[in-house]
């Protein structure tokens, strides 16, 4: 195998986020309409590194992936050590905006999967205008929570072994090998009780079922796509967001709750079409 | 199905050392019947069907006969292929002391889905 540089460029942005200084880093490829792509909890931005070596995606689109603070080579911000890290809703939209600002993003298309899934109905809720469309993957208003996430942050069980067995089973069992364990590696190797402060946005802050009505998925355009496998967002989930909103939805085969990390080609297969009308609307 | 763990698992050298700061005895409940499966180092040595005067063990999972059928399919159908996903449609119950659980999550994982390895569909 001969060496080859992949068509991406990382770079470490230092900006003032939510008030403090902050150290983060940013994954970027490819031209034109921008589009902005937020990970999972508990993992980081190469879950789309199918999506930044895709030439059919980034001969159209500009794909940036930040990894959240605390997240992959992004830092905690001066004095973690003596802090929780936890997740809100109100900390989460304000950096997803902040970072789009210092980035100057025009009207950029934004796409989260999981937690990402679910910021976007606050994106789409409170600040729809400020984006060309909004790609919800693995979305759903509430998920309840089916174990106890206190296993996740001790010092008697190994935080990133427990986060990548609860999260296992998310990965639809027809993913290739390869993908499946590259995936669990970004949990296997999340720093402790990241995936826990995530989850606090996901379980408890994070359930905007009282506001789902007052979205329209059709000003700005929302597409909702959700892998049959995923038992955390289930497809339930996602076609009742649809329904009360507009979204268009697709229900993807042999895809989890991780489709762009996962089995990356199957999920592109699903996002083009999406790409495709995104960019047709705005020509 | 059940019988064949040990020999599919203990065959398994990567999974036995995933497992290898493992040793417990849990219940594995399928409808009524129960077994005990003892690990020693990630090994297992013994699945003992009840029923039992006394059982002692760590930790249950108790499903229906008909929702480990489908759990063990080669490729289980979407809300079958995890036990979180059997839990969350309220299909198994989990209790008992979980450290061992928790902390050797991905092992057990493996070892409950053994019996998959040599399924026909």
């Amino acid at each position: 195998m001969s060496a080859q540089f992949e068509p991406i460029t990382g770079r470490y942005l230092n900006m003032t986020l939510l008030g403090r200084p902050h150290r983060l880093y940013i994954e970027e490829a490819g031209r034109g309409i921008p589009l902005l792509c937020l990970h999972t909890a508990g993992s980081d931005g190469r879950q789309y590194r199918g999506l930044l070596n895709d030439s059919r995606i980034t001969d159209n689109y500009r794909v940036i992936v930040f990894d959240m603070p605390w997240h992959g080579k992004s830092s905690p911000p001066e004095g973690y050590q003596n802090e929780e890290y936890r997740l809100t809703s109100r900390d989460y939209v304000q950096m997803i905006l902040e970072i789009a600002d210092a980035l100057e993003l025009d009207k950029p298309v934004v796409m989260g999967c999981s937690i990402g899934g679910r910021i976007v109905l606050y994106l789409a809720h409170q600040h729809a205008k400020r984006f060309r469309a909004i790609i919800g993957l693995e979305t759903a208003a509430h998920v309840a929570p089916y174990y106890d996430v206190n296993w996740l942050h001790r010092g008697d069980v190994h935080g990133g072994e427990v986060s990548a067995g609860v999260v296992s089973g998310l990965v639809a069992p027809t993913a290739p090998d390869k993908e499946r364990w590259e995936t669990l590696w970004h949990y296997l190797m999340s720093g402790p009780g990241v995936f826990k402060g995530d989850l606090y946005f996901y379980k408890v802050d994070g359930d905007i079922r009282d506001k789902i009505d007052q979205i329209d998925g059709r000003s700005t355009p929302l597409y909702l796509l959700t892998g049959e496998y995923d038992y955390s967002c289930t497809s339930e989930g996602t076609l009742d967001v649809a329904e009360r909103t507009g979204a268009e939805a697709t229900i993807m085969k042999g895809l989890g709750h991780f489709p762009m990390s996962e089995d990356p080609p199957k999920f592109i297969s699903y996002l083009l079409p999406v790409l495709e009308k995104i960019r047709g609307a705005s020509s | 199905m059940i019988e064949r763990i040990p020999d599919l698992v203990n065959a398994d050298e990567n999974l036995v050392r995933r497992g290898r700061h493992l040793s417990t005895t849990f219940m594995l409940g399928v409808g009524d019947q129960g077994y005990l499966v003892k690990i020693i180092e990630g090994r297992i040595v013994s699945i003992t069907p009840g029923p039992f005067v006394t059982p002692n063990y760590s930790f249950a999972l108790r499903a229906p006969k008909d929702e480990w059928e489908m759990f063990w399919e080669k490729i289980p159908k979407p809300g079958h292929n995890d036990i979180f996903a059997l839990f969350k449609r309220g299909k198994l119950t989990i209790e008992g002391d979980l450290h061992p659980f928790m902390a050797n999550l991905l092992y057990i994982k493996d070892v409950l889905a053994a019996p998959r390895k040599e399924a026909n569909r």
